[in-house]
């Protein structure tokens, strides 16, 4: 199953400069996996070593922080965006 | 009507409308809470008061002190007006790019401005900060990201004015920013109230101006780690610029002026009105308009507002 997953800036290097790629999965832990094979630059800045998701990076399905909802587990649907952003400070 | 001895008395106890009007569902009642009405314009000057005075119980602050604080505008602007009453000096390290107001505002009250680069964002403004603070540390470092105050200012002030206004509340909705008015009337309401459930809305960083090399340069607020607020908070969602700004057009159709963060917090509100079956949303308009009228946000083309906006920091 295939989603858009819609990348930061200072993702896009590792993507040929895309801004937005597809990738797959019925979780969101699996389509950062299927993401992370795909460009392999990416590996270590979106999951950790251990598999989960990095501190400074928020994942959101159709605009919803997913470590409000079911995290890794949080499940993607055809059709849904997945946006991943930097956490920047604000104020 | 009062008279006050002093304008630091006018911080907080600010008034809420009902903006139901604007509530996508009939079962659910929107307030906004208009921090705007502020002396110095903005939910700000409530932390700026709260930080300098719990640095003066310490001691930290004395006759003569100067003031550093990194801002992109609104902190910066109240702890202006409160170094300014209170006869501090204070340096604001401010982003090149925000809008002129703000700069003015600043200046108005004797701040001194640094510049950090417009293309490091807020980030770029904390990390001067730091290395400032670091080659004088004679200067007064409030650094409102991991100063408890600042969360404190809204679990002492805003969260038991929202209380007393409306204590029928169901869902808070604000803007994530330093994350202080989320964690402070967060904490406030769920312990009067612990089916309260709080949002954050995140506006995304403009794309040009998030700042960073890679995402190890990304940032978390200390006070939001130390006050555990990934376990207070229920629900984050994000709101674009444009649906900011269409928000913030809504609100003035019902008379409200507000700043363009306001719209983000309206439209989580509403997106929060969506989902739930019925219930009392109150959300806070961190400040006033007029700070913004330069960009157009009112008057321009729509488009050509959300443009401006991937390269201005307006919140």
């Amino acid at each position: 199953m295939s989603v858009e997953v819609r990348l930061p800036t200072v993702l896009r290097p590792h993507a040929a400069g895309q801004t937005v790629v597809e990738a797959e999965g019925a979780t969101i832990g699996e389509v950062l996996e299927s993401l992370v094979r795909s460009y392999p630059g990416m590996s270590g800045q979106v999951l950790t070593d251990d598999g989960s998701l990095h501190r400074f990076v928020n994942v959101y399905v159709n605009d919803d922080d997913v470590r409000y909802l079911d995290q890794l587990q949080t499940k993607v649907q055809p059709g849904d965006t997945v946006s991943i952003l930097p956490a920047v400070a604000g104020g | 009507m009062s008279l006050y001895s002093s304008v630091l008395e006018l911080i907080g106890h600010t008034p809420m409308v009902d903006a139901s009007a604007l509530s996508p569902n009939p079962s659910v009642r929107i307030c906004v809470k208009l921090e705007g009405q502020n002396p110095g314009g903005s939910v700000k000057d409530r932390v700026a008061l709260w930080m300098v005075e719990q640095a003066e119980k310490e001691g930290l602050l004395v006759p003569g002190s100067v003031l550093l604080e990194p801002s992109s505008g609104n902190t910066g602007i109240g702890l202006a007006l409160v170094a300014r009453v209170k006869g501090y000096r204070l340096k604001v390290v401010l982003p090149t790019n925000v809008s002129p107001e703000r700069r003015q505002a600043l200046e108005m009250w004797g701040a001194q401005i640094i510049e950090s680069p417009g293309s490091e964002g807020s980030n770029g403004a904390v990390r001067l900060a730091m290395k400032l603070h670091a080659e004088h540390p004679e200067w007064v470092f409030l650094y409102q990201y991991a100063n408890h105050a600042n969360p404190l200012a809204h679990y002492e002030g805003t969260g038991p004015e929202i209380w007393q206004d409306c204590p029928e509340v169901t869902h808070f909705v604000a803007g994530l920013g330093t994350s202080g008015t989320l964690l402070g009337v967060g904490r406030f309401l769920k312990e009067q109230n612990p089916a309260v459930q709080v949002w954050a809305v995140e506006p995304p960083a403009g794309e040009l101006v998030d700042g960073l090399r890679s995402l190890d340069d990304g940032y978390i607020p200390p006070i939001f780690q130390d006050l555990a607020g990934a376990d207070l908070l229920d629900r984050k969602t994000i709101i674009g610029p444009r649906e900011s700004i269409e928000w913030t057009r809504r609100l003035a159709e019902i008379g409200v002026f507000a700043g363009i963060s306001s719209g983000s917090a309206l439209a989580g509100a509403a997106r929060c009105a969506q989902v739930i079956e019925s219930g009392v949303v109150v959300t806070v308009a961190a400040d006033g308009g007029w700070k913004y009228l330069s960009t157009g946000a009112w008057t321009d083309d729509i488009d050509d507002v959300v443009e401006r906006a991937r390269r201005i920091i307006y919140f």
